[in-house]
């Protein structure tokens, strides 16, 4: 039976305001909140369901960065994930990795793993990219199943109802294939105090991405990062031809 | 005269209501405080490891969707589901974190229960948090230790399973802080107790299934005439006369209870018979930590929330938090409830390694009841009117913590311990 791959990231919590450093090279991480990415919970909760309902054998759990990572990928362990991988990537690569990078590392361990399914969210809430699933799949040449609302597996093949600009999209695509959540596909589970427990026996492995064979040159520079321009006062008019006279005279209308 | 002041005043408060109402809908937008700094340094954690770190983060979880979005409704409807609540909670595995295994718990150390009391303090009332702490942590500890298996079985498993609320039945109309002097009694007649008595301040009491109930059984001196007896709440003869009204913790129920002749088996007896009180007294260093973990997290919460509000109300031309007097009296604040915190974790850590943390928890508990009420007092100064309206938590954080300096051992009587370990209370005269 099938193996189910999930990628989960470590992001800054959402509840977190976020600050630019001084130098304004990228946002202050340090000392700050991390959770798991908002979609990466929902691309583990759907593996585990699939489990839960034994169209697949194992679910595992894979992050890419340094250390705290692995508090990430024992979240998903309590989550039901069987176990975990945790790439190793930290300083100038952990800074400059992108989803080129991680989709590198996901088509190498996919074909180690054996996985029929490669699970993602659909983007991260840090970076919103949402690319990582698309060049995965590229990658190894797989069907993907992007922005799924809705996953049915049916024989080797996966049907996904996807959320596009016009409604929903159905799609029917064989397996091995590349799917990403999106925010209505699950709503996941908390991890009870005694999965909390029990992830801590289950198995994270330990790599590299050299010894994937994975290349982690970027060729993206980050060049500056500024906040987004604070919101000015708006002016409040009397009349609907004060309004107008107002857009006219500064050129909106 | 004072017609005339009392409708300057009906007009100006009927303004003020107006205005709020339409800040209530501004003030909800970011009444999900963001944490300011979203500092909390997970790895070097003199206490925690990750394992508490993942307690907390599901817990939180819970609380943000099946907790706090009804929170209001409760306060405002003066109480809150029990059983459905417990039962959520018990599902997560969070009612029996120190527990025994063979009852459904999961046999961890107090430092997990602290830990959880710490996160439920983002419950945006004292009331549930409280209410949570007496199922825990003050009316099952004697029966998961002395209690026999089949007692266990009936009352502890389906208390930490959620499936029963219980109820601590220990202070009474005529006795708090001198719980020696209690009157409610069981008398002993064939395999019976018969009860008659009172109890009051009793939390969850209208909700309860059971109560853990502290009765005299025998005469003779009144540490060792005590014991603790398991009392179904459905029993005739228990009469739950009314459901007090409260300054605060209003969506917790707390009942003042009658008995008369209620017959209880005899095998509900928790341990031995005259060791009610030394068992109920083992507890009160857990239940003191207790409290005081839960309301560091509340004044945390307190004062990032009027951070917050503080820089965006203007008050002559710059934010109120601007003066001096705002931003350093909030730093005075938020130091003591560090030095707190510091307290809070040494004294854990001594206790699970089998201390006895008595002088260092009755100090955390003193300490919590006054700080809380300083920052609940300063916060609320600084909110202005707005603090003044029930549409703001610090008003709310004012009211529920008041009774810290009094519930769960007053301020008085944690003194008095103190007093009594650094030997400095009156002795009698040496006799002749």
């Amino acid at each position: 039976m099938s193996r189910v791959l999930v990628g989960v990231k470590r992001v800054i919590d959402y509840a977190v305001k976020i600050r630019v450093k001084p130098d304004h090279s990228g946002v202050v991480t340090d000392g700050v909140k991390h959770s798991m990415n908002p979609f990466c919970e929902i691309a583990v909760e759907e593996a585990v369901k699939l489990k839960e309902k034994k169209l697949i054998k194992e679910v595992v759990a894979v992050s890419c960065g340094p250390t705290q990572v692995t508090e990430t990928i024992r979240t998903a362990l309590a989550m039901g994930c069987d176990r975990g991988i945790h790439v190793e990537v930290s300083g100038k690569d952990y800074e400059a990795m992108g989803p080129l990078q991680i989709s590198k590392i996901f088509a190498a361990l996919a074909k180690k793993e054996e996985a029929s399914l490669i699970i993602l969210g659909k983007q991260a809430i840090d970076d919103d990219c949402n690319q990582t699933g698309q060049m995965t799949a590229a990658l190894l040449d797989w069907p993907q199943g992007t922005f799924a609302s809705e996953v049915t597996i049916d024989g080797e093949k996966v049907k996904v109802v996807r959320e596009i600009d016009g409604g929903l999209e159905t799609i029917k695509i064989s397996m091995p294939a590349v799917l990403t959540a999106d925010l209505r596909l699950n709503t996941p589970r908390y991890a009870t105090l005694p999965n909390i427990m029990k992830a801590k026996k289950k198995k994270i492995a330990n790599m590299k991405p050299a010894d994937l064979g994975v290349d982690m040159v970027s060729r993206v520079e980050v060049l500056r990062v500024d906040e987004p321009p604070t919101r000015l006062a708006g002016v409040k008019v009397e009349t609907v031809d004060d309004l107008v006279a107002k857009l006219r005279a500064n050129g909106t209308i | 005269m004072a017609q005339r002041l009392n409708s300057v005043v009906t007009r100006h408060f009927s303004k003020l209501t107006s205005l709020s109402s339409t800040r209530k809908l501004t003030e909800n937008v970011s009444s999900k405080p963001k944490t300011a700094s979203g500092s909390e340094i997970t790895s070097d954690h003199l206490l925690y490891t990750p394992e508490h770190f993942a307690l907390k983060e599901s817990l939180k979880k819970i609380i943000d969707q099946d907790i706090n979005p009804y929170v209001d409704q409760w306060e405002a409807e003066g109480i809150f589901p029990a059983h459905k609540v417990f039962k959520l909670l018990g599902n997560a595995g969070f009612l029996g974190v120190n527990k025994p295994v063979e009852y459904g718990g999961l046999g961890l150390d107090f430092s997990y229960s602290i830990a959880m009391s710490e996160e439920l303090g983002n419950i945006r009332c004292g009331g549930i948090p409280m209410a949570i702490g007496v199922q825990t942590d003050m009316a099952t500890p004697a029966l998961a230790r002395f209690g026999s298996t089949e007692l266990k079985k009936e009352f502890l498993l389906p208390s930490i399973m959620g499936d029963k609320v219980a109820c601590l039945g220990v202070s009474e109309v005529g006795a708090g802080s001198d719980v020696a002097t209690i009157k409610t009694n069981a008398v002993r007649e064939g395999d019976e107790y018969v009860v008659n008595g009172g109890k009051m301040w009793t939390t969850n009491g209208t909700q309860a299934d059971w109560m853990c109930l502290l009765a005299n059984t025998s005469d003779g001196p009144s540490h060792k005439n005590k014991s603790l007896i398991c009392l179904p709440m459905n029993s005739p003869g228990v009469h739950i006369a009314r459901k007090i009204d409260k300054m605060g913790m209003r969506s917790s129920d707390t009942a003042e209870v009658f008995f008369v002749d209620v017959r209880v088996p005899c095998k509900n007896l928790i341990g031995q018979e005259g060791m009610g009180f030394t068992y109920q007294m083992l507890q009160f260093q857990e239940e003191r930590l207790w409290a005081c973990g839960n309301i560091l997290t509340m004044m945390d919460n307190i004062i990032q929330e009027t951070i917050q509000y503080t820089r965006q109300r203007k008050i002559f031309k710059m934010p109120v938090l601007y003066h001096q007097s705002v931003h350093f009296r909030l730093a005075e604040l938020e130091t003591e409830i560090e030095l707190l915190r510091s307290l809070l974790h040494r004294s854990t850590a001594l206790y699970i390694k089998g201390n006895d943390v008595t002088k260092l928890a009755s100090m955390a508990k003193l300490k919590a009841g006054r700080l809380s009420r300083e920052v609940g007092d300063s916060c609320l100064q600084y909110w202005g009117g707005m603090g003044f309206t029930s549409d703001v938590l610090v008003s709310r954080f004012y009211r529920d913590a008041r009774l810290l300096s009094i519930g769960g051992g007053a301020d008085e009587v944690m003194l008095s311990i103190i007093c009594k370990y650094m030997d400095t209370l009156p002795k009698p005269p040496p006799k002749k």
